[in-house]
């Protein structure tokens, strides 16, 4: 019988291949699932799971709770901006506070990278990495691999590439990690600003040229401008950016294949991504939010199934 | 380890043969009736009662496959993990009558769970519980089977092994296994 070999989510660093597949083979069900008339399992009844968002986040906070709503786990919430995080309190009492109130889980989301790794060394809860600052955010990853596999089916020696601000994406480093793990090659493509300097070790691809990127990769992963987290200027425009690294549906039909357009939301429409890509019938941007809400219950029930000590 | 048989490839099938007699006596047609096999184990099982009833009434038989793993009241509280299977019910269970089909009759806590995972789909007419060995004494809630194979009196340390042709084994055979 399966298990997890980890107690938290905290990145897809730490998981193995079988984790990844075991993960997805839950999730098949758990889609079943969630497309019958009766959306809900009472699995985790007994379980109390405290979402703590110290960022913002709308897709991936709705999908968590969605995800523990169906499965019958008790939620509360809380985000830092009515809290007594304003008051000055530390990162840990405030959790330490949270889980005096018999919380088993709890899923997070921090500015700062490491925050997650931070909380599983210091409390006794199962952790899940919700996203850390600039490092990772490995639910996101596993339900892009996800969406791959089901449009691909196996990933191996598949090429994908993972195009835009790959220096600040959390979204880009969990999925290098994910995607190596199942056999993928992996191609980065941005300006040079926007490309972290010792990219190259993780072992991918690098390439400046956008159009080059496309006609190598059978999936690009188009990822936001995180305007938020540059204190720079690392280019001249958003104009610009777009002018040299927005894809449109011109581009794509100047490639001679059909490739899988992704995005992991929120989508800046006309700046790397245009209205008629993001909505084409290659985008499968809408795939990912849905499998989401059931990688989500995966890893939930898995985790929760693993004893605490 | 010392290993009973119980019932071997003839009686096994003559039992089939009986169950099914039953299964017709008692809902003639089979015209609002469905089967659904629970995970792992009792699909083999409520696919040889499914081939059965076709060649008896020469129509189709509706079946389906119900998994129980996330409605288990045991779950957080087993030694091992429990891993999901596929649930696969391809129709409205609403105001059928439904035949749950398992291999062994335990505890009771899979059938239960079975309840609980069968109303997601829609709320029966009718339920009715057939399982091929029924296993004495050993249960931990009040339920009992409508259609039973064969009864016998074992041990809760003793084990139930069903083996069949399509799950590959040589052949179709139930042993009574007793660990040392």
């Amino acid at each position: 019988m399966a298990n997890l070999s980890v107690d938290h989510l905290l990145g897809i660093k730490e998981l193995s291949k079988d984790d990844i597949q075991l993960i997805f083979e839950t999730t098949d069900h758990f889609k079943e699932v969630i497309n019958r008339p009766i959306k809900k399992v009472p699995s985790l009844r007994d379980i109390t799971i405290a979402n703590i968002f110290f960022e913002n986040s709308t897709r991936t906070k709705l999908s968590f709770e969605l995800a523990e709503k169906r499965l019958s786990a008790d939620v509360v919430n809380f985000s830092s901006s009515n809290s007594s995080v304003k008051k000055g309190e530390t990162l840990l009492d405030t959790v330490n506070n949270i889980l005096s109130m018999k919380v088993d889980m709890v899923v997070m989301r921090h500015a700062s990278p490491g925050a997650a790794h931070f909380l599983s060394r210091h409390i006794k809860a199962n952790i899940i990495n919700a996203g850390d600052g600039t490092h990772e955010h490995p639910t996101q990853a596993l339900l892009d691999t996800y969406s791959i596999r089901e449009k691909l089916g196996d990933l191996t020696n598949k090429k994908v590439a993972i195009i835009g601000d790959i220096l600040h994406s959390r979204v880009a480093l969990s999925n290098i990690y994910a995607l190596q793990k199942l056999g993928a090659e992996v191609m980065v493509c941005g300006p040079n600003t926007l490309l972290p300097k010792y990219i190259k070790e993780l072992g991918v691809k690098v390439s400046l040229d956008v159009k080059e990127t496309l006609e190598w990769c059978d999936v690009a992963n188009i990822l936001r401008i995180q305007l938020e987290r540059q204190q720079l200027k690392y280019f001249p425009s958003l104009r610009e950016y777009s002018l040299y690294y927005g894809i449109n549906k011109k581009l794509l039909n100047s490639i001679n294949k059909e490739i899988i357009v992704m995005h992991p939301g929120p989508i800046n429409r006309g700046v790397e991504i245009s209205t008629d890509v993001a909505d084409s019938k290659q985008s499968i941007i809408l795939n990912q939010v849905e499998n989401g809400v059931a990688i989500r219950m995966a890893v939930l029930f898995l985790l929760a199934q693993k004893k605490q000590n | 380890m010392e290993k009973r048989l119980i019932l071997d490839t003839e009686l096994l099938q003559i039992t089939i043969n009986r169950l099914v007699e039953e299964l017709i006596e008692n809902h003639t047609d089979f015209s609002d009736t469905v089967l659904i096999g629970l995970q792992p184990r009792g699909i083999y099982l409520a696919n040889r009662i499914q081939k059965r009833l076709e060649e008896r009434l020469g129509k189709s038989i509706s079946i389906g496959y119900l998994d129980t793993t996330f409605y288990r009241d045991d779950f957080r509280r087993r030694e091992t993990p429990i891993q999901a299977n596929a649930t696969k019910v391809p129709f409205l269970i609403e105001d059928k009558k439904v035949i749950l089909i398992d291999d062994v009759l335990f505890t009771g806590r899979t059938v239960r769970a079975a309840l609980d995972a069968m109303i997601a789909f829609g709320r029966p007419r009718l339920v009715e519980l057939l399982t091929f060995i029924d296993r004495k004494y050993t249960r931990d809630l009040p339920i009992q089977p409508d259609y039973v194979g064969k009864r016998v009196n074992t041990l809760k340390t003793q084990r139930v092994l069903v083996e069949w042709m399509d799950q590959g084994a040589e052949s179709d055979k139930i042993w009574l296994v007793t660990n040392e």
